[in-house]
């Protein structure tokens, strides 16, 4: 039977990343969805105080979404069930909600393409929000743990227990950001950093996921290997992030 | 396309949010066959908003002087201030005649995935007008969002320490709605202020 001008409807759920205002009180929502990847669509109507959507799709929420099939990939929102609504925990402790921002960010720009299923980036930044919801580590430890991550899922893991140039079995002491990570004293290139071991040991407990050596690791340790794990993403973003100079990383370690 | 002042009319007003080609075409072509006194009038009123109207050296709303009519109004508190983020916040709180004291208009809201951190906003201000301890109470009335309580936490953080009684507006069901179809966020918020009857 035929459609008509009817659109197509499809289900999926998702983590909003992004809204932007359209108009008098529509907003374009940003998606990550588990099996439709990265999708934007029109929630109209959703400024106004009487919208059916409420609170539903404010970032960093897990929504179940019905979607009315757009043109040119812009959607249309038809209904929306929330699964988990991290926002009203994450906006109560400033440095969960700036990390929750570049956790947001960086699922945007780390999936290029609209419509391409991404469902081991969707399971880690769902991962990421509910962390930073539930306050069970430091924000900054969150999201460096899901830049690692989303790093790995994206082929650009820093090696971190071999040369990054010649395999030689490490630890090594050099770390070059342009050669890929720790490199051995024969590949060094000039210029390159000289973190303290320690360093290098908490970014591959965060990758791993070993917590219990994350959360005894002390502030200055953190400090250097967030910059390390930053100028590692940012490198192979080519493009700086926005939101990440503004992620406190001060007020609570 | 068209040719000369009408097609630069379309240009212009297309520049404008919300509206598209068509609707910047139509606009044109209502002003094209409007009165001219009418047309003179709003040519006025465009260059007077841009040549009159300025920001309030205190709180920061619109004003057609160093300070706005709030501001110079005697009869408003000094003791509370109302922390809103754009100048038409302020009216929406005027209009509901409940409040007496002043405002801080912010400029925005804290939102790190468009750049915006503390320093793009008028904070630094709002801490100056705090010290000379006159004020007592701060209402942040951010919007209920994502990026206004994000906002409201962080002046809350940095201005408690100070002493001062920092309060948020209430945020619960809107009148004539559904209980059904409140989403969980509203209605807890709804359920943690609660009132006795």
């Amino acid at each position: 039977m035929a459609q008509g001008y009817r659109s197509r409807l499809f289900r999926d759920d998702g983590v909003v990343l992004r809204v932007q205002r359209l108009g008098e009180s529509d907003r374009i929502i940003t998606l990550l969805t588990r099996r439709t990847g990265r999708i934007r669509a029109v929630a109209r109507g959703v400024r106004r105080t009487s919208s059916k959507f409420g609170a539903r799709l404010e970032p960093f929420g897990h929504v179940e979404l019905q979607i009315a099939e757009g043109r040119a990939g812009l959607h249309t929102v038809a209904q929306a069930e929330a699964v988990e609504l991290y926002a009203g925990r994450i906006t109560q402790d400033y440095p969960s909600y700036t990390a929750a921002s570049a956790v947001a960010e960086t699922a945007e720009r780390l999936t290029p393409v609209e419509s391409e299923p991404a469902l081991r980036l969707f399971q880690l930044t769902l991962g990421a929000l509910r962390a930073l919801a539930v306050r069970e580590h430091a924000p900054p430890l969150v999201l460096d743990a899901y830049f690692l991550r989303a790093m790995t899922t994206a082929g650009w893991a820093p090696a971190l227990t071999e040369c990054a140039v010649c395999a030689t079995p490490g630890p090594h002491r050099a770390f070059s950001v342009p050669s890929g990570g720790s490199v051995c004293p024969a590949c060094q290139p000039p210029g390159a950093a000289r973190p303290a071991p320690a360093t290098l040991g908490l970014m591959a407990a965060l990758t791993s996921g070993d917590w219990k050596r994350a959360d005894a690791s002390d502030v200055g340790i953190r400090r250097e290997a967030s910059g390390l794990v930053a100028a590692h993403l940012q490198w192979h973003l080519e493009r700086a992030l926005r939101s990440l100079p503004l992620v406190d990383r001060t007020m609570k370690e | 396309m068209y040719e000369g002042a009408i097609q630069d009319l379309i240009d212009e007003l297309g520049q404008l949010p919300g509206i598209g080609p068509k609707s910047a075409q139509r606009l044109a072509f209502h002003i094209l066959s409007a009165d001219p006194a009418d047309v003179h009038r709003l040519a006025g009123a465009l260059n007077r908003v841009k040549e009159l109207v300025r920001f309030c050296n205190l709180c920061f709303n619109v004003a057609e002087s160093d300070t706005c009519r709030i501001c110079r109004d005697p009869r408003r508190g000094t003791e509370v201030i109302c922390v809103v983020e754009e100048p038409k916040d302020v009216v929406a709180i005027e209009k509901t005649g409940e409040f007496r004291g002043r405002y801080h208009v912010l400029g925005g809201a804290i939102n790190p995935l468009e750049g915006i951190g503390p320093d793009q906003l008028r904070v630094r201000e709002l801490l100056t007008r705090l010290r000379d301890g006159e004020v007592k109470e701060l209402i942040l009335a951010t919007d209920p969002n994502t990026e206004g309580e994000a906002t409201a936490t962080y002046l809350a953080l940095l201005i408690k320490p100070m002493g001062l009684s920092v309060t948020r507006l209430a945020s619960g069901l809107p009148v004539g709605g559904d209980l059904e179809y409140a989403d969980e966020i509203t209605l807890g918020r709804a359920f943690e202020g609660r009132r006795a009857l």
